[in-house]
């Protein structure tokens, strides 16, 4: 019988003093022994509801269930025949609004740590070797563009389906936000290295260096390159910018400038590495996403002193994941709610010295169903800071669909693509992830990429 | 990894490269870049395709050693390979047929005319190569220009070579001789402070004007906008929306001023390759 237990089992985790200032991952992931003993937690319900609130539908209670009788092999097959990147989701999926918050424990106790377990079983996967086989079968060539989630988990997809895959990457290094945005810290670089080398002892190429709608365009890759279908997963890289006064000023940054600076290209081991990255004394981080959190905590590493997060409503409408805003807590992050950033004042020089903001107060639901905020009048204050990142969401990039005539996008820039197969505007395109759904998760790019798959498949199958 | 098929130095401080290519080479126009790195944990660069042979499948650029990556890019040589090149990144020069192009090119900047003149000549216009430099040492690919163009003026800072002056002064004088030497439009490609001469000569004077942008980058894909320059109070991002800007609209002060953004880092890493030169001698 299932043990109740009201708490879950801890996750092993180094000291906030000490992981603030490295690189190392922050948790250190369940013993054996820890996830056996969480593993009996699962009540191992009938109607598994945990399962519809993974956007996957992981088969949550059989593979806990593996865990708990100790057959790791099965438990990691039934993981990743729904999750195709489950040591990656495990450690960022927000879990707490997915399968957790479903989970029948949770209504009275704490609910089975699901993630941890994920990734518990992922982590064993790795330490094996790797199983996945996949053999050319197809003669129809299949060109996925962009090395993300989306387009990883789809190019995995297809290989095991038989078909030759080539992803098209514009960066020097696949991964996407994997590689350019999580920080080492929250994902190991070794964890997204495992699943591409899985991939490509699977057969898929990956070439580095190619922008799609610039090197190529995508009607080349069918006519000049001889692809029969494409599946598009260029994310949504755009940032942007509030449009507040001084935002021009040296040493205000988007997060994802700042985030690329340290994490693809290693701005923290400069001048070992090339780019350099500046951070002073005092960093304010505008918005309050994972980005947000991972680029305040990031500040933290690089050396800053005080590292804030602004942000113009309160805790509650908070989106990042529950474990990374008490992580940030722990490191010693101060957090800013209802406060508004009006401009960003700088010196003579042109630097930025601080940012002038105002206290906000909670009014009537918006448009996105959260608290208006309204501003308090007479509330101004400046907060004296050397840095100022701006982590108020990103775009779909406008790269590829610019060059391409007949691929139609919303008002947002999102590509139009059915929801249950990708299918674009143009026939045999694909899409799916954060191109599709503008700024979203992995889960959701990666089942994206998976339904993709399934669904080139079937109209290629259709032809032949 | 793009290999280097032949190098040429042109000046002490600036070298000419030709580089496999097939793919950038199929699809480069005007004024488009390459994001370039040399090393495992080296930095991307921007860098204007000079020019580019369809058939050979190559594409040229020229560097100019003023910094750490740009150094180590100058010691490579015919037969070593590049790292990474990718590319083309940015819009292209888009001007209508038919019209008088004037391309003026400070410095290095003057190897990018290379394909503008080439592709416009090609097509019909009346083209001018106004070329630049501090003196005729430093002056570049005039000789290759010459043929590529109806017409092609060198000033020197010295007068060693050409007309003595400023490319501002010479752009003056064609502007005010007007007729057939009046161009339509001019596209400016060089250092900023020219840039902005050539911007303040033509304005007011109904000459259509371009600049190349080249603002600190990371990517060059429109991910990082660290590129963002200002042109008509309204921030664009360099690598998607540029590198050529109507000159009259650009804020040069903030694009100066953030350029400048990491002048103490750039300096500590050109030491550090200057160190390790020493070293290996």
């Amino acid at each position: 019988m299932p043990i109740k237990r009201a708490e879950k089992t801890p996750m092993p985790m180094r000291e906030a003093q000490l992981r603030a200032h490295d690189f190392l991952e922050v948790n250190g992931g369940y013993t054996g022994a820890h996830a056996a003993f969480e593993a009996e937690r699962c009540l191992r319900c009938q109607d598994a509801v945990c399962v519809d609130g993974c956007p996957v539908n992981v088969p949550i209670p059989e593979f806990i269930h593996a865990v708990a009788m100790g057959d790791m092999a099965g438990a990691a097959r039934i993981l990743r025949s729904a999750n195709p990147l489950p040591a990656i989701c495990g450690r960022v999926c927000p879990q707490e609004s997915q399968c957790e918050s479903e989970c029948s424990l949770a209504k009275r106790f704490n609910p089975v740590a699901i993630g941890h377990l994920e990734r518990f079983v992922a982590d064993w996967e790795r330490t094996q070797p790797p199983t996945a086989t996949a053999q050319i079968t197809r003669k129809e060539r299949i060109a996925v563009i962009g090395a993300g989630p989306s387009g990883l988990v789809c190019a995995g997809a297809l290989a095991r389906l038989g078909y030759p895959v080539t992803i098209y990457e514009a960066l020097h290094a696949a991964g996407g936000v994997l590689r350019y945005g999580i920080p080492e810290f929250r994902l190991p670089k070794e964890v997204l290295d495992w699943e591409i080398g899985l991939l490509k002892a699977m057969g898929v190429e990956i070439v580095c260096n190619v922008i799609i709608g610039k090197t190529l365009t995508l009607d080349e890759l069918f006519g000049k390159m001889g692809y029969a279908a494409v599946f598009i997963g260029t994310g949504a890289g755009l940032p942007q910018f509030l449009g507040i006064p001084g935002e021009n000023l040296n040493g205000v940054m988007s997060a994802n400038e700042f985030l690329t600076r340290v994490n693809l290209m290693g701005g923290y081991k400069f001048p070992e590495a090339d780019t350099p990255v500046r951070v002073g004394k005092r960093v304010a981080v505008i918005g309050a996403g994972n980005t947000a959190m991972d680029a305040v905590r990031t500040s933290l590493r690089m050396g800053a002193e005080e590292a804030m997060i602004v942000y113009r409503r309160s805790d509650k409408e908070m989106s990042a994941r529950v474990e990374e805003y008490h992580h940030a807590k722990e490191e010693g992050v101060q957090f800013h709610w209802l406060t508004n950033p009006l401009e960003v004042v700088g010196n003579a020089d042109g630097w930025a010295t601080g940012l002038r903001c105002q206290k906000m107060q909670l009014g009537e639901p918006d448009a996105s169903g959260r608290a208006r905020p309204i501003p308090i009048p007479g509330s101004e204050f400046v907060i004296p800071v050397e840095n100022v990142v701006l982590a108020i969401g990103t775009t779909p990039n406008p790269l590829l669909t610019r060059t391409t005539a007949g691929l139609l996008t919303n008002a947002k820039g999102c590509l139009v693509a059915d929801e249950k197969t990708g299918l674009t505007s143009k026939t045999l395109v694909f899409a799916g992830g954060d191109a599709v759904t503008g700024a979203a998760t992995v889960i959701l790019a990666a089942g994206a990429g998976k339904r993709a798959a399934q669904a080139i498949h079937e109209a290629l199958a259709g032809r032949s | 990894m793009a290999k280097i098929i032949e190098t040429r130095r042109l000046t002490p401080v600036t070298t000419y490269f030709r580089i496999e290519a097939p793919l950038i080479a199929a699809s480069a126009r005007p004024g488009q870049f390459v994001m370039l790195r040399v090393r495992e944990g080296g930095e991307r660069i921007p860098i204007t395709i000079a020019d580019y042979d369809r058939q050979l499948g190559t594409i040229t650029i020229v560097v100019q050693a003023v910094g750490a990556t740009t150094k180590r890019v100058c010691a490579l040589g015919t037969g070593d390979e590049i790292l990474d090149v990718a590319g083309p990144m940015g819009g292209h020069i888009d001007i209508a047929p038919g019209g008088h192009v004037c391309g003026v090119g400070g410095g290095f900047g003057s190897a990018a005319l290379l394909c503008l003149m080439r592709e416009y000549t090609a097509r019909g216009d009346t083209t001018t190569a106004i070329l630049g430099a501090r003196n005729k040492e430093l002056l570049i690919l005039a000789e290759e220009l010459r043929p590529l163009c109806t017409h092609l003026e060198v000033c020197t800072d010295d007068g060693s070579a050409g007309f003595k002056g400023f490319v501002t002064q010479k752009l003056a004088q064609l502007i005010e001789a007007g007729g057939r030497y009046r161009p339509d439009s001019v596209v400016a490609i060089g250092p900023m402070a020219m840039m902005r001469a050539v911007a303040e000569t033509t304005r007011g004077k109904g000459v259509k004007t371009l600049v190349s942008m080249d603002p600190l980058m990371v990517d060059g894909t429109g991910m990082c906008g660290g590129c963002r320059v200002t042109v008509g109070g309204k921030a664009q991002f360099a690598c998607v929306d540029g590198p050529c800007f109507d000159a009259h609209e650009v804020d040069f002060d903030v694009a100066m001023r953030r350029n400048k953004a990491y002048v103490r880092e750039e300096k500590q890493a050109l030491d550090r390759v200057a160190c390790m030169e020493r070293r290996a001698v």
